[in-house]
């Protein structure tokens, strides 16, 4: 009896495992494909699940319902999950992505793209045009490796150095021209505020070892540092450089003395007033204003930048469109309208965050005269840098990360050896198709 | 007087009836593999055919793709494996297991069997302590992390007490301490569930057995030492079972405790690899790879504990 139960067990598992290794998938890719492009009906799409961005996707989607009775949206928050990506990487392998996702991360753009889960948006006749009128030269940093779109630059979050003026007076600092421009100047300013004991910290970048950790300490200064320079650009990664050492230099020192800790803060370090400095986007403005006597600065480099030459890193989210979606010609006209004038001027007024366009300023005059403390992130926002849309991206910055912090957080070993292997590393990663 | 005497063959069982084709096939009771089947449909599906896909996935350049998207995933052998067992981050998260292992089962067999021996005696308060080592067992991990983090943080309160001998960097961003002290907080979390096997098999010691001891002058150490500790011993195989197990599959505690597996890789363990690996990096073949590596390691460590503890 044991011995045929086993063998019936057998059997079933060996069947189960016959089909597993037959997973081989059959057929064209959905992607882009002419009948789905030009098909018109009824579509789902997904928005970030912050309250403001859902105030501003219920407005939306309300509006377009309004006008297209026969291609109605049915809008949700994205799924909870430890990241949005992980929820949408899962969506794609089951095929039941939306049509529109308004909160994808550039980072996983080829991790999607190679999966085959993203629409070309060029494949849609007016696609490019349409993306480099609206958002100008800064949208070829979103062209993927194949040089076509597969996602719609949407909007950027341009970080700067978000101060506490309140904590500034207390340490006897300037609060309305604090000293911040330049490494020895931030660097001394650090020091005042810490060992004053105003602070906990003069800034407290997370020291966590997740991927995405150095798009708040590292990234934005380098891309100061450099003028705009990317990780890695035409394939060569960019940091092993002497403007990547400095900036290593910097954080290294800031760690070294203690000005940032190299333990992970409970909560908001900044909000609790623990920490003097934060590297923040706009959407800090909404969140610190009632609470914190806050001042913005751009951050430092080590010759120290005109505030309008430095550049920052863009912490932008897209819109994507999937490849699951049947309708693609409704969410094509769906994505324009909702990256329209009209739309983005809702955005940036509900959130705060800044549309990925031309001449946001001179656009939106009125709007910043109105709000005049975005307008310094409206003026960044012209100058920012994303992640490279290269193979492997999320790899090569966990990689990164973890050279970043057993070199300069850590300082087992030193920044330039660090590197080095990183890049060697990183370079063979974006080659890879 | 006479004798009888019988031949093996008179007294032969009465003579069997014929067996069906389906009694050939299925067996004496057919119908007892129905009541089987629901388990083994089970065991396949949750079990064994994630197992076979993983063992599948790791020999295949593979990556997960849309459904309909035709890409090749060419047979590649060994190839993920090599690059696993080259992969400097791959050997440091089974070394930081090894030590994980180290402190962690020893401690949690030995603090739970006195823990169990103790709540098992007639003491004042045992529902109390039962129910107070429980609780962290049935607590979600998110919450009761935040308590290791006040105590184990640079001004926490371990630190405050130790005063100038805290040490510098604080415990879980030193690469000497975050891995042990990662192990200290699942011995602590995990130590309610073993303390009521440890409680279930001490129910099961017979009563005599420590009369006994007693009559040949044996104190309450050496009748603990002499007579409880091989009457658990059973149990003791499952605890190290488990808690190796359990060991082996460390995530959330890293995950939350040191901010994803630092400092430095000091704390990362496998499974947390193959999540950065095959879910946010898009490597499952890697990733898998990884995981077929941990079972062997698991079933390995299981016969090593089997034969160690001599239990049936």
């Amino acid at each position: 009896m044991k011995r045929k139960a086993i063998t019936i067990s057998t059997t079933l598992t060996a069947l189960l495992a016959l089909a597993a290794c037959g997973g081989d998938d059959g057929g064209e890719s959905a992607s882009g494909s002419s009948e789905a492009g030009a098909a018109r009906g009824p579509i789902e799409i997904w928005y970030s699940n912050n309250k403001a961005e859902i105030e501003w996707g219920k407005a939306m989607v309300e509006s377009w319902n309004a006008e297209h009775p026969d291609e109605m949206v049915t809008a949700s928050e994205i799924p909870a999950s430890a990241s949005s990506e992980e929820v949408i990487g899962a969506a794609i392998t089951a095929g039941n992505t939306p049509c529109l996702i308004f909160n994808t991360s550039p980072a996983a753009i080829p991790q999607f793209q190679k999966a085959g889960g993203l629409v070309a948006l060029d494949s849609f006749e007016d696609g490019g045009s349409y993306i480099a009128e609206r958002t100008g030269d800064v949208a070829e940093q979103y062209k993927s490796d194949d040089g076509k779109f597969y996602q719609m630059p949407w909007k950027s979050n341009p970080v700067m150095i978000f101060y506490n003026k309140d904590l500034f007076t207390a340490a006897g600092l300037d609060p309305e021209a604090p000293s911040l421009s330049t490494y020895d100047e931030f660097l001394e300013t650090s020091r005042t505020l810490v060992e004053s004991g105003t602070a906990t910290a003069a800034i407290w970048p997370s020291p966590e070892a997740q991927f995405f950790q150095p798009w708040f300490d590292f990234y934005p200064l380098f891309a100061a540092e450099t003028g705009g320079t990317q990780l890695v650009e035409d394939g060569e990664p960019q940091f092993n450089s002497d403007e990547g050492l400095a900036v290593a230099d910097f954080w290294a020192t800031m760690y070294e003395e203690g000005l940032s800790p190299q333990e992970p803060y409970e909560g908001d370090a900044f909000g609790d007033a623990q920490s003097a400095m934060s590297i923040v986007g706009p959407w800090a403005i909404a969140a610190y204003d009632d609470t914190l006597n806050w001042g913005a600065v751009p951050v430092p480099t080590s010759g120290g930048t005109s505030p309008e030459d430095t550049w920052t890193f863009s912490d932008a989210k897209n819109t994507a469109m999937y490849s699951s979606c049947e309708n693609q010609g409704t969410a094509w006209d769906v994505l324009k309208h909702a990256t329209s004038e009209e739309s983005d001027l809702s955005l940036l007024e509900l959130t705060g965050q800044m549309p990925l366009r031309t001449d946001l300023t001179a656009t939106y005059g009125d709007y910043f005269t109105e709000n005049p403390a975005y307008e310094s992130f409206a003026d960044q926002a012209a100058r920012t840098v994303e992640v490279p849309n290269v193979p492997n991206s999320v790899q090569i910055w966990q990689e990164f990360r973890e050279g970043w912090s057993s070199s300069v957080i850590f300082g087992e070993e030193d920044p330039a050896a660090a590197f080095e292997t990183v890049a060697e590393s990183a370079a063979s990663l974006a080659a890879e198709s | 007087m006479s004798a009888t005497v019988t031949t093996p063959t008179e007294t032969a069982a009465p003579s069997r009836a014929p067996r069906t084709a389906l009694q050939r096939i299925f067996g004496k009771q057919p119908h007892g593999l129905l009541f089987i089947l629901p388990y083994a449909a089970f065991l396949a599906l949750i079990f064994a055919y994630p197992l076979f896909q993983a063992v599948w996935i790791s020999l295949h350049d593979f990556f997960f793709t849309a459904p309909g998207v035709d890409v090749p995933k060419p047979f590649v052998g060994f190839d993920n494996y090599s690059a696993v067992l080259s992969d400097p981050a791959v050997r440091r998260s089974f070394l930081n297991v090894g030590i994980f292992l180290v402190i962690n089962v020893p401690l949690t067999v030995l603090v739970s069997l006195v823990l169990a021996s103790a709540l098992n005696s007639a003491m004042r308060g045992r529902t109390f302590f039962r129910v107070a080592f429980f609780v962290p067992y049935v607590a979600a991990s998110v919450a009761v992390v935040s308590v290791w983090l006040f105590l184990f943080s640079g001004g926490g309160l371990v630190n405050s007490i130790l005063g100038p001998l805290a040490p510098d960097p604080s415990w879980l961003v030193n690469s000497a301490f975050a891995m042990p002290v990662t192990a200290l907080y699942v011995t602590w979390k995990q130590l309610g569930f073993f303390v009521l096997l440890y409680l279930a098999a001490l129910q099961a010691v017979p009563k005599e057995r420590y009369e006994s001891a007693a009559v040949d002058g044996a104190g309450a150490i050496r009748s603990w030492w002499s007579v409880t500790v091989p009457g658990v011993r059973s149990a003791t195989f499952l605890v190290i079972l488990l808690a190796t197990i359990t060991g082996a599959n460390l995530f959330t505690e890293p995950y939350l405790l040191t901010g994803g597996g630092g400092p430095n890789g000091a704390s990362i363990s496998p499974v947390l690899l193959m999540y950065q690996k095959g879910i946010e990096q898009g490597q499952p073949d890697v990733a898998s790879a990884i995981g077929v590596l941990l079972i062997i390691g698991v079933i390995l460590m299981s016969i090593v504990i089997r034969r160690v503890t001599g239990d049936d």
